[in-house]
């Protein structure tokens, strides 16, 4: 019980949020450029999709404290968000999106 | 919300309660957001009439102000480690900042709108203005509802004993909030606008 | 550790519970859940009336062909009002009182985690209550169904103020019960007594944590597709608009994505009650317990995969069709689990048929005949034939009527005596039963064959010769018949109230916590939190003989017994403090919405009243000083 609030006490200092920004930051800014590279056209829906999940899970993992916090929370917040993209994907299908 | 007195009531999972019914609460955002996203893919392909979205989406300006409610979750985070260190002037610092960068965040939504508007793209004018209206505008609302309570929140720690460093749950739990309206707009900036352009 | 405690020592022990406060103002301000719990049921078994006396309105219409008892319009509005009534302001509103009565008392904690926020639950649930019924006063009711199907809801076939008090309702029921789900969810999660593992949960605790995690996961679609529909009717979006390129069909989805999970919203609770009970009457522990649990979950995930079965005939295709069919028929296996359970719990049981008893049989039995009209309509060529004929109407109801209201009402009767401190008459809870039963089936079950030779649903009248006047008339008699049963129940309770006989601590000789306080129990619960041993607390105590090995530690993998001494953690007891400010809240939340229909001006002051409620509510102490028990 009260054995496992150490968990929630463990918080990365400044330092580390402001790396955790800046990659942020960067992310973005690729986003942004590579919607303009022709080249890149082809491979641009996934390119954009990874990059976004990317900086999803960063402030998940580190503003949010899921990386630290009880696995429950992950759990949790997971369930809802794997539905929430189920019912997405299996709409899209239905609505003809994915073909 | 917040409940003053400090009574810790030992909890099975050595959980707080609050934060728990939180994370609940935002997985269920998860499937609000979900749905009205799911709206938007599906419908705003059937449009009639223009303006279509590759005519008016500003990618440059929304970037900036992707980059703006991405910023103002750093200093989010900044202003709980403020108060998890008991250090007020800080948390005041951060929190003020933060709700600043949320509002240039609505100002800049409100631009856009009044922008679209002007070309023609209004709630009424096709299935594409509906949906993107509705979608970014219940965004834009927790943005909002975001901002007044993280103003309450800086307000709160001029009075004595409310946000201190053995209450910074209370901050946490904004934080919290405010990050998953930030995660949302990841998601909306990526599917509705970077993929359109 | 603790001393071996006895909870009770007699079942027939009386004890004088100690009075709380009254009058109505500390009705207005409670964040008891106990009395919260009463408010929900009085208001539940209240709208369980009104939406009865609709159906038997319907049902008069219907008796005969070329009647004109109601008008097409008025009858559109009755079984619109119907739907919605009974599932929102009846089923659903009616578990919310068990949650809220029993979960605290069964985990053995003295409160839910919120218990303003509890009381904001109930207090939004009778406003958007009264909100959604205003228009039978004002404007119309609404008269598009309960699943309100676009366009038919659209301004241009719904021009009325119908649909409207519908929309905002819902979404102001949605709040309510979102609301509540969060609660329940983290008081069962983190307020446990201590050795209450999940494991050791009673099934009807595990039914309603698995119920809420469905809330909170359905009802946001239902509050996008309502929020959507009410851009469409006020502010000229094209949702659902087909010239403009909306899709009526999108409705269809997001209603049904939030509507199948509703499904075990409101037969998972119901689905608890039945297992308590059946443990209980049948002197034996419940068969199969991890299964039941499992099952139980099983449910809960496949249900958020099966909401296209409702949509089957809207031309999806045979991929999106044989998935969903798929996904459909795997229900019934976790249903079946539970089923086989439930008779084996009975099976070489010593069994008491009282009445609660009487009404969980009759639970598992129509629910048995309603589950595999359900899985006939899994097969999309069957559902084709199916679709829109009073067969649905007969398995809907099987299920809904015969599996939720029997399992409520023998929750109702079983739990009675801890929350009133009287017993319910026997013999009368056994005419209710008896009446219900048989009325219940003359009514349904003719709906097969109705359907079968191609009765449609929802039409307000039919002609002469279609062969359906005489299942129709049987069909009018037995409802009247679950009229009368329900007359019964009420005389029941009035004469009990006055009349009736003391209810002892534990009147079943019952294994859970909650016949461990007095009846009706003290307003901090429990003196001293108990410390659990087993999933059947107080058979273990009171058998020691017979259910002593059930508390061996370890033996359910986990015995969580905590090393702290329980008399020093438990010795203050902190009672949430009443509050007005749920009350101004939810009138705050509601203004906000029916200002739509008003005058924007209500919604305003609604906005301004959430505002103040917000900050009040967050700045005034949620607890009281200690009270030394």
């Amino acid at each position: 019980m009260a054995a496992e609030h150490h968990v929630e006490e463990h918080h990365p200092g400044w330092q580390e949020y402001v790396r955790i920004g800046v990659i942020l930051a960067v992310i973005t800014a690729i986003e942004v450029a590579i919607v303009y590279v022709e080249a890149l056209e082809s491979v641009l829906l996934p390119l954009l999709l990874t990059l976004s999940v990317g900086k999803f899970v960063l402030v998940v993992m580190y503003f949010m404290h899921l990386k630290f916090d009880h696995k429950f929370f992950t759990w949790l917040f997971l369930s809802g968000l794997l539905l929430a993209v189920g019912v997405v994907l299996a709409l899209m299908a239905m609505f003809g999106l994915m073909t | 919300m917040a409940a003053n007195h400090v009574i810790e009531h030992p909890t099975s999972t050595g959980l707080d309660n609050r934060k728990m019914a939180m994370w609940a609460f935002l997985a269920s955002d998860c499937m609000f957001f979900g749905s009205l996203i799911t709206v938007y893919l599906v419908s705003h392909g059937r449009a009639m009439v223009g303006p279509f979205p590759q005519e008016i989406f500003d990618i440059p300006f929304t970037s900036v102000s992707a980059f703006v409610l991405l910023m103002s979750s750093l200093s989010m985070v900044l202003a709980l480690g403020g108060i998890q260190r008991g250090n007020v002037q800080r948390f005041r610092i951060w929190i003020a900042t933060t709700a600043v960068l949320g509002c240039v965040f609505l100002g800049g939504q409100i631009y856009e709108f009044t922008e679209f508007h002007h070309a023609g793209l209004t709630l009424e004018s096709s299935i594409f203005g509906s949906a993107f209206y509705v979608l970014t505008g219940f965004h834009g609302t927790h943005v909002f509802i975001g901002v007044i309570w993280l103003l309450s929140l800086l307000l709160a720690s001029f009075k004595p004993g409310l946000v201190i460093r053995e209450k910074s749950l209370n901050v946490e739990m904004a934080g919290l909030y405010w990050h998953f309206v930030d995660i949302v707009w990841i998601v909306i900036f990526t599917v509705v606008y970077l993929v359109e352009a | 550790m603790a001393t071996q405690v006895r909870y009770v020592e007699d079942s027939t022990r009386i004890q004088e519970p100690e009075a709380g406060p009254s009058g109505l103002w500390s009705w207005l301000t409670t964040v008891d859940h106990k009395r919260i719990g009463v408010l929900y049921l009085v208001t539940a078994l209240t709208f369980f009336a009104i939406g009865g006396i609709e159906a038997l309105l319907l049902r008069v219409q219907l008796s005969q062909p070329n009647n004109a008892f109601v008008s097409a319009a008025t009858y559109n509005q009755l079984f619109t009002m119907h739907g919605t009534t009974m599932i929102f302001l009846a089923v659903m509103p009616l578990s919310g009182a068990f949650f809220n009565l029993l979960t605290p008392l069964m985990i053995g904690a003295r409160d839910v985690a919120f218990p303003r926020l509890n009381a904001f639950s109930y207090w939004v649930l009778l406003f958007g209550a009264i909100l959604i019924n205003f228009g039978w006063i004002y404007g119309g009711a609404p008269d598009a169904g309960w699943f309100a199907y676009a366009n038919l809801t659209s301004p241009a076939y719904s021009p009325g103020m119908g649909v409207d008090y519908w929309v905002l309702g819902i979404q102001v029921l949605g709040i309510s019960s979102v609301a509540a789900s969060f609660n329940f969810f983290t008081t069962i999660v983190n307020m446990r007594a201590p050795g209450m593992s999940m494991m050791r949960l009673p099934v009807f605790i595990w039914m309603t944590l698995i119920t809420q995690i469905l809330i909170f996961m359905a009802f946001p679609a239902l509050t996008v597709g309502a929020t959507l529909l009410m851009f469409d009717r006020w502010f000229d979006t094209n949702f659902f608009i087909v010239e403009a390129g909306g899709m009526p069909l999108l409705w269809q989805h997001l209603f049904w994505v939030f509507g199948h999970p509703e499904v075990y919203i409101l037969i998972l609770p119901a689905m608890g009650i039945v297992s308590e009970v059946l443990q209980t009457f049948s002197r034996k522990p419940l068969f199969g317990y991890t299964a039941i649990v499992f099952a139980g979950i099983g449910i809960a995930v496949l249900g958020f995969s099966v909401w296209v079965h409702h949509m089957f005939t809207t031309g999806l295709g045979p991929v999106p069709n044989s998935i969903f069919a798929i996904s459909t028929m795997l229900i019934a296996l976790p249903t079946g689990v539970k089923i086989f359970n439930w008779i084996g719990t009975m099976w070489g049981g010593a069994l008491w048929l009282s009445t609660a008893m009487l009404f969980s049989i009759g639970f598992v039995a129509m629910f048995i005949i309603g589950g595999l009209s359900g899985v006939m309509h899994a097969s999309p060529p069957v559902d084709s034939q199916h679709q829109d004929t009073y067969f649905v109407v007969a398995h809907f109801h099987y299920v809904l009527f015969g599996g939720s209201i029997m399992g409520l009402f023998s929750g109702v009767y079983y739990w009675w005596p801890k929350f009133t401190g009287k017993l319910l008459h026997e013999g009368l809870g056994k005419v209710h039963f008896w009446l219900m039963l048989i009325g219940f089936n003359v009514t349904f079950f003719p709906m097969h064959w109705l359907g079968a030779i191609g009765m449609p649903r929802r039409i307000y009248s039919y002609g002469d010769g279609l062969n359906w006047e005489f299942w129709n008339m049987v069909t009018t008699m037995g409802s009247f018949i679950i009229g009368i049963s329900f007359i019964f129940f009420i005389a029941n309770v009035f004469i009990t109230l006055v009349l009736g006989d003391r209810a002892p601590d534990d009147p079943w000789d019952a294994p859970t916590l909650e016949w461990a306080t007095t009846s009706p129990p003290a307003l901090h619960n429990f003196d001293t939190i108990p410390v659990v041993k087993s999933r059947m607390p107080l058979w273990t105590d009171k058998y020691p003989e017979v259910y002593g090995h059930e508390s061996e530690p370890g033996e359910h993998g986990d015995p969580d017994l905590p090393d702290i001494q329980t008399d020093e953690v438990h010795d203050e007891i902190h009672l949430p403090n009443p509050s007005y400010w749920p009350l101004v809240l939810a009138i705050g939340i509601v203004m906000l919405f029916a200002g739509f229909i008003f005058t924007f001006v209500m919604s305003f002051i609604g906005l301004a009243l959430m505002f103040i409620s917000i900050w009040g509510w967050a700045l005034e102490p949620a607890f009281g000083e200690a009270d030394h028990a």
